[in-house]
């Protein structure tokens, strides 16, 4: 990478007009976690199936790990580290994280679906939920909470 | 563009050139031409005759286009079964078609609605019926100066639409087999999936079906079936279980949609 000659990209990150130097070949989620430090986006499968990069362009979710980063150029870019804990709901007292992996994705994903009710109208909560996979606390927890239906209690 | 660097690869969503990409440096070399800025490529519109999708036009734009859920309801019915909301946001039509996977799930619908590919290139525009635009595995009738920039649907109403995905799992599969079925006044259109080189209609159980034959069972679809389609062993599934599978997919979707046909 270091080889190649680097191009700047203007972009929104989390509400932030920023400028960035990257290389052309350069994957979003690599731009997030290796040249601006934002390490909250995990990298699981790489290939657009674990949800664990999960950010929004432009409002809606995507998988940093398919996106090269000058096609972000122009956009607004959203990541976990704009999540603020109260966005969470009841997600930390229903069971719905474990070990962790997979949690920013779910947690983007999760706060997506609550900024847009309208969608309850046409799917379900777990076809929503369907591109972020986790491998340890299963998904009862995980729909419990972001139904606001409180396991724990 | 694509006349200076005539091997250049249309870049649209790029969630299937992105795939393990860190591990494919011989596609770092290649030299790609990004889409992402063409917002006009980017459309949902309708005319007398026709919708017309553009070449950057998501699934999702689809899934929430309600017209479209009125008069092509196989669109959302593939689309939704597309990876999940993270791919369908970023995926496209156009790229579904030009990536070419005999897998694909929204070839297939498409075809089955008689879709017509717009291209484009600095000699003209040329149109092509999806049905005539694959040649092979994985070859098209894509000049490489040529962009795709729309898909063209006729307007018709239908009596069947049938599209059934068999995967491994209800989300985030890729394709076994899969099935794509119309009826319209122009007759039927039966297209199949993962089951031959490219994504094909099936001329020998459309005749079959356009001719009334009776179809008491699944096996007498199978024979038209095996005509029209070479399923292979592969990773994901075997030629038997596909050949077995596509044949009572088809039976069950006719006798759910069409009881009275024969």
């Amino acid at each position: 990478m270091s080889k190649t000659e680097l191009i700047s990209v203007s972009l929104t990150l989390n509400g932030e007009h920023r400028s960035i130097e990257i290389a052309p070949q350069e994957r979003l989620l690599d731009t997030l976690r290796y040249r601006l430090g934002l390490t909250g986006s995990k990298e699981g499968c790489g290939e657009g199936e674990c949800g664990a990069c999960t950010v929004y362009i432009d409002g809606l979710p995507a998988n940093a790990c398919l996106v090269l980063t000058v096609q972000v150029r122009g956009r607004a870019l959203e990541t976990i580290e704009s999540v603020q804990v109260d966005d969470l709901g009841s997600m930390h007292v229903s069971g719905a994280t474990q070990c962790g992996a997979c949690t920013p994705g779910v947690v983007m994903t999760a706060c997506w679906i609550k900024r847009h009710p309208e969608l309850a109208k046409t799917h379900t909560l777990r076809e929503l939920m369907a591109g972020n996979l986790c491998r340890c606390t299963g998904y009862d927890g995980i729909i419990e909470g972001i139904a606001g239906t409180d396991c724990a209690s | 563009m694509l006349v200076q660097e005539p091997n250049s690869i249309p870049l649209a969503g790029a969630t299937d050139v992105l795939v393990h990409w860190p591990a494919h440096l011989d596609a770092h070399a290649k030299t790609y031409l990004d889409l992402s800025g063409l917002d006009d490529l980017r459309h949902i519109s309708w005319n007398q005759e026709a919708l017309t999708l553009g070449a950057r036009t998501t699934y999702w734009d689809v899934i929430q286009d309600e017209q479209c859920h009125q008069e092509f309801p196989l669109l959302q019915h593939a689309a939704r079964q597309v990876g999940a909301v993270q791919i369908q946001s970023r995926g496209t039509w156009a790229g579904n078609i030009v990536n070419a996977s005999p897998a694909a799930d929204g070839v297939p619908v498409l075809m089955a609605y008689d879709a017509v590919v717009v291209l484009q290139s600095t000699a003209g525009t040329e149109e092509v019926p999806l049905n005539e635009f694959y040649m092979g595995y994985k070859q098209m009738r894509r000049r490489t100066d040529q962009l795709v920039v729309a898909i063209r649907l006729p307007r018709r109403s239908y009596a069947v639409q049938v599209f059934e995905k068999v995967g491994a799992r209800r989300a985030q599969a890729i394709t076994k087999v899969g099935l794509a079925m119309t009826r319209s006044s122009v007759g039927w259109r039966v297209v199949a999936s993962a089951v031959a080189p490219t994504i094909r209609r099936c001329p020998s159980v459309e005749r079959l079906l356009e001719q009334d034959a009776p179809v008491c069972s699944p096996d007498d679809l199978a024979e038209a079936f095996a005509t029209d389609t070479q399923p292979i062993d592969d990773i994901r599934s075997t030629s038997a279980y596909r050949a077995r599978v596509l044949a009572r997919v088809a039976f069950h979707a006719l006798q759910s949609q069409a009881p009275g046909r024969s």
